[in-house]
């Protein structure tokens, strides 16, 4: 319906004879219609048009802060010295950034279903391994902060495992059994509580735990032992809106027997 | 250890600006949060303190379901070995439902670095270059089709390769393929260049 000169075909004729005369902007075109295509193709029905969030996003991002600290950002493309290799929960809530305003080059993080670190094995946990050996060993990160937090699916997931280990999911309940000894010590210590504080209370245990896997790697041990390195638990809770945070303190004592 | 930075005053510092600047200023909205998570996006970025999403995509809490690992890989689907990625989109798409799965590479990536520095590299890591290579088939990909490449633009390759294959290796989770089927899902390849200041769409896999 051409009322007044906007169709579609009305662009796409303007922009063939553009580039008929200009044949230098081809590769350009090309590449913005390319980036035009897949956002259209991602509309859903709904009107959630995820490349043009994505797009308006960066945008955002470029405008005020990029363009608006050229010395960090050319000095952050050299490389990064993250002080802090954070482990936090994969949940929409917690990230770093937000919650403990991390800024560009702060914090190396990993994040997975509850804010797991399992214990040291090349097999089975290579992605874990792999982060805290680069953070530790090439980064030289002087903090492993392990976060945990309220409402954890996760932790809700291995506390509903049943006593009998019957497992429902693929990989979910796998995962989460690396948190087994925070249930088992909780459901002993605070069986009197209700369900959720419960939940609460295995939420901060399986930090603790996972502050202990900390130790089963060799290079983190070697760290702290150095006192180049310190662990810190934490728990953010969101419907309180709080923040807590505690040490583990770990040290090798000279020979006591002489 | 450096005696000018205090750890425990920068987590408290940052955490009270949180709360003064977002947490406070929309209190239905984090009280509606905290019942729930609705995550529209499940997102794979580096672990790389330079690449948050929430940073760099200048996302809200609750947007987006985060997964962050050395060099954003997603490996095949593999209980043994990687159950924790295997867990995140487990739960990502089948609890959550999330609509969309982006991948997100980026410039002067350390683990695509150590990558290419292989095998002749002399350093031996127990886990890192196991892990990193999750990547190969994108490197040798790569090299095969661009034997004149070298230096930063033969790493820029791999690391969009990579992404390129973390799409195809999602397809490997039956509940993705499911849901790319029933148009419930899309996946998306993302590349964030901080040399040049920015962010490109590389692939997307839909119905």
């Amino acid at each position: 319906m051409a009322t007044n000169g906007h169709t579609i075909d009305d662009a796409i004729n303007g922009l063939k004879k553009l580039l008929s005369e200009k044949h230098d902007l081809q590769v350009v075109a090309a590449e913005k219609i390319k980036q035009l295509t897949a956002e259209l193709e991602a509309t859903k029905s709904d009107g959630f048009n995820p490349v043009q969030r994505i797009r308006e996003g960066f945008d955002r991002f470029k405008k005020e802060k990029y363009e608006t600290n050229p010395t960090l950002y050319g000095e952050l493309a050299k490389g990064q010295s993250p002080k802090f290799l954070v482990f936090a929960c994969s949940d929409s809530r917690v990230c770093p950034s937000h919650i403990l305003d991390f800024q560009p080059g702060e914090a190396f993080v990993v994040r997975n279903i509850a804010n797991m670190v399992p214990p040291y094995d090349t097999i089975k946990h290579s992605g874990a391994g792999a982060a805290i050996e680069y953070a530790v060993l090439h980064l030289k990160v002087e903090n492993i902060v392990v976060i945990g937090h309220s409402c954890c699916g996760g932790i809700k997931g291995l506390m509903s495992i049943p006593d009998d280990g019957t497992t429902a999911s693929d990989f979910i309940e796998q995962w989460v059994k690396i948190g087994l000894p925070a249930k088992s010590k909780v459901k002993a210590d605070c069986s009197d509580l209700e369900y959720s504080d419960l939940c609460t209370q295995c939420e901060k245990e399986a930090v603790n735990v996972s502050l202990g896997n900390l130790l089963t790697y060799p290079f983190v041990r070697e760290a702290l032992v150095n006192k180049k390195l310190s662990l810190k638990g934490a728990h953010y809770d969101f419907v309180k809106g709080t923040f807590d945070l505690w040490n583990l303190d770990f040290g090798i004592s000279p020979s006591l027997l002489s | 250890m450096s005696t000018t930075f205090d750890p425990i005053q920068r987590i408290n510092d940052g955490f009270e600006q949180f709360k003064i600047n977002e947490f406070n200023k929309d209190p239905d909205y984090y009280r509606q949060l905290a019942q729930k998570q609705q995550p529209k996006f499940l997102m794979f970025a580096c672990s790389d303190s330079r690449v948050s999403p929430t940073n760099i995509l200048n996302l809200r809490p609750g947007e987006a379901f985060m997964a962050r690992n050395i060099a954003n890989l997603v490996p095949v689907s593999n209980k043994e070995r990687y159950s924790d990625i295997g867990a995140i989109i487990e739960y990502a798409v089948e609890t959550l439902n999330v609509e969309v799965i982006l991948v997100i590479g980026h410039s002067r990536c350390g683990g695509i670095e150590r990558l290419l520095a292989l095998p002749d590299d002399e350093t031996s890591y127990d886990f890192l270059d196991d892990w990193v290579s999750v990547a190969e088939p994108a490197k040798q990909r790569v090299i095969a089709e661009n034997p004149d490449a070298s230096g930063e633009e033969l790493q820029t390759l791999v690391e969009k390769a990579s992404v390129l294959d973390s799409l195809k290796n999602l397809l490997s989770y039956p509940y993705v393929q499911s849901g790319i089927e029933a148009n419930t899902l899309q996946l998306l390849g993302g590349y964030y260049d901080f040399v040049r200041g920015n962010f490109q769409i590389l692939e997307t896999v839909t119905v």
